[in-house]
């Protein structure tokens, strides 16, 4: 955060926004000047490194394998067949590309859905950070409220409202609800009241700045690093979204990977249903291959808009 | 930068605003009421060349060649063929768009078991209204006899799965095991083949719902009741016990292979000699051919193997119904789908797809007896299915709320493959949650 200030000397403040970001930094620096070695620790850290990519190499291992090599060699090494490109190929094109057609329902959920669920959580957590009105306890309340409800809780109410409405088996019964983001407006909210200093907005509306000019052109650049903090998350909880859609959409051309996914799977288990495993299992590396380059893209804002708001000053 | 990229965003979210808005007013009603008249078969004929957009749930491959078909031939109609689940999921959704009021398609494929589920609750369109009933005959006695209910007929049956074992041939061959022809030596079959292989087992069985009932109708046990809201559940008849009886030495001697159906392990168990017989539906020549390439060459069909030597009585596993929800304000219609699918060109389409028909006039027909399975050996298998399907003994009746009753199967019965309690207590347990269920839901249940 305290760098993305610094990178930046456009708007008037930037003066004040590094002098305060110096007064964060120095704590940190002096704490983590002595390394340690502890084999304990190293070794934890080993097994839990060891627990999260396992499975990834499963995934990777058994997606080169067709599907009789899937049942008839070891787990997690691979078979005889390298059967990758085909899998691929197969997967893209196995009824009529119908893959295709959900890969991009999910990038259209995600970037409808995370997308604007991000921005109202940029507009929301800035507007309660920033300005005094009547009420804001009372909205703080209730947001802390809805941090605590689980989607899943929610998902047959919002259900039942969205039939009403003749809303269900389209697009929008994913999108709306993925466009609330509790945790992203709180997120957004600590981060915007430590990330902007109240003189920068006075002195850009003391230059003659519209209060949308003050957002989008002086307060907005500070807060990137909590805007990309709140998209991933609101875009790996899209992107994984399974149980709202789940019930949302019965019409396979909306459905995103997850549902389609499971369909697939769930083919091998009925009669006359062709079992393609070897598809299921290549759909769904390619199903995190974006995520994964998202992450990667993005880890370093990640990092630095997580511990926004974690210290008190 | 920034600039633009905001006003995009902005631009981007003032659309979505206004497409919300449109959508809010665009989508209203929904959840037509039944129409109660009686239709007859010309009036289907009219709603055909009329046409219209039909939606059909179901998730039967098969159907996507009968839609084009049908398409074709009456090339007003569109069919939306939406596959909204298997099973129980498709099931749950049905339920859920039924009580919403919308959303509820005009068809829907119910498997046979939780079709009385859906009927009693006056969820489906009774049939007899488009003449359904003179269709008797038409269908196989099983299948014909499940889509009734309290004098309705309230689905069309589309697929049958009379059953029949299943075997691997190399296996028994090379352990020079005769194939069984009543359970008795099917338990013989299995001590000897563990004896011979300890990794091999005479089946699979980790407690199935399905499975369980069916080997009980072929036993001739009736465990369930059905008059109206009046219902009987009682697993101590001599079926229900002959079955516990044999499957409980099964249990106890570690012959069934801790392999639970459709799981990618039994697919494997099948193909590597893990598994060496399936007594299941006639439908299963599919599976096997697309899930267990290895088997092919190895495996046989025989008849079921009976309680009674020289005995040949049967029974139905799986198979499913199109039937058309009362919500559906296309119901003539629908029923047009129906027939062009379950009795007329469709079932061809459907069998050159690999289905098993329940029409009497497809199974008795010379030709698809005489198909050579290249998977069974060149075996002329559908003889043995066809004549399955004539020896269901009649009489059975699911439950009108199976869907329910077979979800809570591993709780009670099937803690008999998993643990100490006895087969029997465990059906006993099985019985006692099923009625209580039952109570709860408004049936007048006796034990």
């Amino acid at each position: 955060m305290s760098v993305q200030t610094a990178s930046r000397p456009r708007s008037a403040g930037t003066a004040k926004g590094s002098s305060s970001a110096a007064r964060l930094r120095s704590p940190r620096t002096a704490g983590s000047r002595r390394s340690r070695r502890s084999v304990a620790l190293t070794l934890l850290m080993g097994l839990v490194l060891l627990y999260s990519l396992a499975p990834l190499f499963w995934l990777l291992v058994n997606a080169t394998k067709t599907q009789d090599g899937l049942l008839n060699s070891f787990g997690l090494w691979f078979g005889g067949d390298f059967a990758l490109w085909d899998n691929i190929a197969r997967t893209a094109t196995y009824d009529g590309g119908i893959f295709l057609r959900w890969f991009a329902n999910t990038v259209l959920y995600v970037v409808l859905g995370a997308g604007g669920a991000t921005f109202l959580a940029v507009l929301g957590g800035y507007a309660l950070a920033k300005f005094d009105f009547p009420g804001r306890k009372a909205v703080f309340a209730v947001v802390i409220g809805a941090v605590a409800i689980p989607g899943t809780a929610l998902a047959v109410p919002t259900f039942l409202m969205f039939s009403q409405m003749g809303l269900t088996n389209t697009p929008w019964a994913v999108i709306i609800p993925s466009l609330i983001s509790p945790f992203g407006l709180y997120l957004m909210w600590t981060f915007a009241s430590e990330a902007i200093p109240t003189e920068i907005m006075e002195s850009a509306r003391i230059d003659g700045a519209s209060e949308a000019r003050t957002f989008f052109q002086v307060c907005l650049p500070l807060l990137t690093p909590g805007i990309v903090t709140v998209l991933l998350f609101t875009m790996v909880a899209t992107w994984n979204n399974y149980f709202l859609p789940l019930i949302m959409l019965k019409n396979p051309d909306w459905y995103p990977l997850t549902l389609g996914l499971n369909a697939w799977n769930a083919q091998a288990a009925t009669a006359g249903g062709e079992a393609i495993f070897n598809l299921v299992i290549t759909g769904s590396l390619l199903t995190i291959l974006p995520l994964i380059a998202a992450f990667l893209l993005l880890q370093r804002y990640w990092q630095s808009g997580l511990s926004a708001g974690s210290v008190k000053e | 930068m920034i600039k633009t990229l905001t006003r995009r965003g902005l631009l981007q979210s003032s659309a979505v605003a206004a497409a919300l808005a449109l959508g809010l007013t665009a989508c209203g009603g929904g959840g037509n009421a039944a129409p109660q008249q009686t239709v007859n078969s010309d009036a289907v004929e009219a709603a055909l060349q009329k046409g219209g957009k039909l939606t059909v749930w179901a998730w039967d491959q098969s159907l996507k060649k009968v839609a084009e078909g049908f398409e074709a031939k009456y090339p007003n109609v569109d069919v939306n063929l939406v596959n909204a689940g298997t099973g129980n999921d498709q099931y749950t959704a049905l339920q859920n768009a039924v009580s919403a009021g919308s959303g509820v398609p005009d068809v829907a494929q119910i498997e046979y078991y939780a079709l009385p589920q859906f009927a009693l609750s006056k969820s489906l369109a009774d049939l007899g209204q488009f003449g359904a009933a003179d269709l008797d005959g038409t269908f196989t006695a099983g299948p014909w006899s499940s889509v009734q209910a309290q004098g309705g007929v309230y689905g069309l049956p589309m697929d049958s799965g009379p059953m029949a074992l299943f075997y691997n041939k190399e296996l028994f061959d090379k352990h020079g095991i005769a194939v069984p022809t009543t359970w008795d030596e099917f338990l013989e079959a299995g001590r000897a083949l563990k004896k011979a292989d300890p990794k091999a087992y005479i089946a699979n069985d980790t407690g199935d719902a399905g499975f369980t009932t069916s080997m009980i109708w072929q036993a001739g046990g009736k465990p369930y009741q059905v008059d109206g809201t009046n219902v009987g559940v009682n697993f101590s008849d001599e079926g229900s016990t002959k079955f516990a009886e044999t499957w409980q030495k099964l249990i106890d001697e570690d012959l069934l292979a801790p392999i639970s159906s459709w799981s990618d392990e039994w697919y494997k168990g099948l193909g590597n000699g893990t598994i060496a017989t399936l007594s299941t539906g006639a439908w299963m020549p599919g599976n096997l051919v697309s899930g267990v390439a290895d088997g092919a060459g190895k495996w046989r069909v025989a008849p079921l193997p009976q309680w009674e030597k020289g005995a040949t009585s049967s029974s139905e596993n799986g198979g499913s119904s199109l039937a058309i929800p009362a919500a559906s304000s296309q119901a003539a219609l629908a029923y047009g789908f129906l027939k062009y699918s379950n009795v007329e060109e469709g079932v061809q389409t459907r069998i050159d797809g690999g289905a098993f028909p329940a029409t009497s006039k497809d199974l008795a027909s010379e030709k698809f007896q005489n198909t050579q399975f290249k998977y069974f050996g060149g075996q002329k298998a559908n003889e043995i299915f066809a004549e399955s399907a004539k020896n269901v003994p009649a009489g059975w009746s699911y439950l009108p709320f199976q869907v329910y009753a077979n979800s809570i199967f591993n709780d009670t019965a099937g803690q008999a493959y998993v643990s100490g309690t006895k087969l029997k207590d465990g059906l006993t347990a099985w019985q006692k949650a099923s009625a209580k269920y039952g109570t709860e839901q408004g049936f007048t249940v006796k034990e």
